[in-house]
């Protein structure tokens, strides 16, 4: 009963399971330090991205436009140290503040409108990728940018941002660590952790009791696009360059890494470890294929019935718990 | 999770004899006029939704250690009232009163703040989450500083229990999500949680309207502890059974009018009844 109320579990298990049958397909091939380092790395975007939007749907919220603000903030970015001859530090920071205003504008549009966040950040998804191929093509004719390597101020964003402090570990998976700690705390551990429990699980009940529900759902839209900002800059600097195609599905993915990892859709209950488990799926399944030999074809149904027996088991549980409530 | 009694059913006439007694220390006529402090005053309350007249010109005095039942039926204007005084509508004319000083309550926090909580129908609590989250919410206790300040779970796990069991709640597990509770149990919850957060005038809307008889006894039982704690509580109800066993003062409602004022002893179910129904009295 206690293992039960758990929201994490099913991730975790579902890990556990998919790490032991790569394992015992490929044996070292998968667990060596190389292999594990790889798929940690393959994991980290997507996780990083997960442990944001696990807040944001713990409140109730969806956001379908993060992967088109990954094109689009990685072009901003090299837009403005391309043609516009800004160094990178200075470009990343105006790039993040894009990304929080993006944030702001879907949560201030959800909160006065009244719309579902579903239909709001679906618009924002067609208009930012739109913005992203289209503003590209209009300043360089190009949607593929390169050469940030040349930039002033790229060693110093390369060494935090897209090293590899431990082994072949990148750094991104250092900031995926930490993005989850601070995650887990803040849900968990704050005031505003229990505000974002309370808006997704009743929000007039919430603001009844004095929660302010609008400003918790505004501020984890920013946080959610400053997470798909850090994401498109981490890449931007790791490549060499953005691609204003560049996350594509990743809104789905991140949604994906969520739900396995225990959050209800409909928002109230959920675990921040659960989406970083989630995603380390994701990373597993993806460079196993690899590994094995395997047709990368079958990670989607493999996806499919993962996501499936995940939100299953997870009804399953939570029905234990909450009794009949 | 069990309730203190175990006699269940008993307690409503356990309730009524408290609630007499209590009637009889204070003097029974006035209770209300001598001893007890008068907190709340309604003066000529109206309140207009366009052309229709939802309340008009209501008075209404509420007691310090007493319970005052607002009886109506549907329509009658007790949603109105109530709503007024827990800040979500202001009224087209008429004072407010709290400790003899003119008030203004511009909206729920306000009211909050000035001491005045309403406990809803639908209980502003969230199924989901444990116990001791929602007895917290919007009131959590903190500790540290700066970015590092956090909840005080230990604090806000231990106020949940003692004060869950200062209103005869027993909680096994705070973890627990509050599904677990039943009717009566999270109404008592809302309560013990209003008087935690410092009401002095506590608003119960229809508390039982939902439950059955041991959960509605349950919740009975609350009440008068929240009266013996000093508490002016404001219970509106459509059942005379319910007010009759707790009530120190009854104000019948009748298309937004006061159609009648009783105190405990000078009136019974029957009369009560006849006077919602709106018979001339």
């Amino acid at each position: 009963m206690r293992l039960l109320r758990r929201p994490e579990l099913a991730a975790v298990g579902g890990a556990v399971l998919v790490w032991g049958v790569f394992a015992g397909v490929a044996g070292g091939a998968f667990t060596s330090p190389e292999a594990t380092a790889a798929w940690l790395n393959a994991s980290a975007p997507l996780g990083i991205l997960a442990v944001a939007v696990a807040l944001l749907m713990i409140a109730g919220e969806f956001d379908l436009s993060v992967g088109s603000l990954i094109g689009a903030a990685g072009m901003l970015l090299m837009v403005m140290v391309g043609p516009v001859g800004w160094s990178l530090w200075p470009a990343m920071a105006a790039t993040f503040v894009f990304a929080l205003a993006v944030g702001v504008a879907n949560g201030l549009l959800v909160v006065r409108t009244g719309l579902p966040s579903f239909i709001v950040t679906l618009a924002t998804l067609f208009i930012l990728r739109g913005l992203a191929v289209g503003g590209s093509r209009a300043a360089t004719g190009r949607t593929q940018l390169g050469g940030i390597r040349e930039v002033e101020g790229f060693e110093s964003a390369r060494l935090l941002l897209a090293s590899t402090p431990v082994g072949s570990v990148r750094a991104a998976v250092l900031w995926w660590l930490g993005c989850a700690l601070v995650g887990m705390w803040v849900l968990r551990r704050t005031v505003f952790g229990n505000w974002i429990l309370a808006t997704g699980g009743d929000r007039e009940a919430a603001r009844n009791s004095g929660v302010p529900v609008d400003r918790v759902r505004i501020t984890l839209f920013a946080v959610t696009a400053a997470a798909a900002c850090l994401v498109a800059v981490i890449q931007a600097v790791q490549f060499g360059g953005a691609d204003a195609l560049r996350g594509q599905l990743f809104e789905f993915r991140a949604i994906i890494a969520v739900v396995i990892g225990g959050t209800l859709l409909t928002g109230g209950y959920g675990s921040v470890l659960g989406a970083v488990f989630g995603a380390v799926i994701f990373g597993m399944v993806q460079q196993g294929l690899v590994i094995t030999g395997v047709d990368a074809d079958w990670f989607q149904v493999f996806l499919g019935f993962m996501l499936l027996a995940a939100v299953l088991f997870n009804q399953v549980a939570r029905r234990r718990l909450a009794g009949a409530g | 999770m069990t309730a203190e009694q175990p006699q269940g059913s008993e307690a409503p006439d356990d309730a009524a004899i408290s609630g007499e007694q209590g009637g009889t220390a204070r003097g029974p006529e006035g209770a209300a006029g001598a001893g007890a402090h008068l907190v709340l005053e309604a003066r000529q309350l109206s309140r207009r939704f366009g052309p229709v007249v939802a309340l008009d010109g209501v008075d209404l005095e509420v007691y310090e250690g007493a319970v005052t039942c607002v009886l109506g039926d549907n329509g009658a204007g007790k949603s109105t009232l109530i709503r007024i005084l827990s800040g979500v509508h202001r009224p087209s004319s008429g004072t407010l009163l709290l400790d003899g000083r003119s008030v203004e309550i511009p909206s729920p926090r306000a009211a909050r703040r000035l001491g005045i909580a309403t406990v809803h129908q639908n209980l502003g609590i969230v199924p989901l989450m444990s116990i001791w989250r929602n007895f917290v919410l919007g009131a959590e206790p903190a500790r540290g500083w700066g970015p590092l300040r956090r909840l005080d779970r230990t604090r806000a796990r231990d106020e949940a229990t003692t004060e869950l069991a200062r209103m005869g709640i027993t909680v096994r597990d705070p973890d627990e999500p509050v599904g677990v509770l039943s009717g009566g149990e999270r109404q008592s919850l809302a309560i013990a949680r209003a008087l935690h957060q410092g009401a002095r005038v506590l608003i119960l809307d229809e508390p039982t309207a939902a439950l059955g008889v041991r959960q509605s006894a349950l919740v009975l039982d609350r009440v008068i502890r929240a009266r013996d704690r000093g508490t002016a509580v404001i219970l509106i109800t459509h059942n005379p059974e319910h007010a009759l066993q707790v009530g120190d003062r009854f104000v019948v409602l009748a298309r937004g009018r006061v159609t009648a004022r009783r105190e405990r002893g000078n009136t019974d179910r029957e009369e009560l009844s006849e006077l919602m129904r709106g018979s001339p009295q």
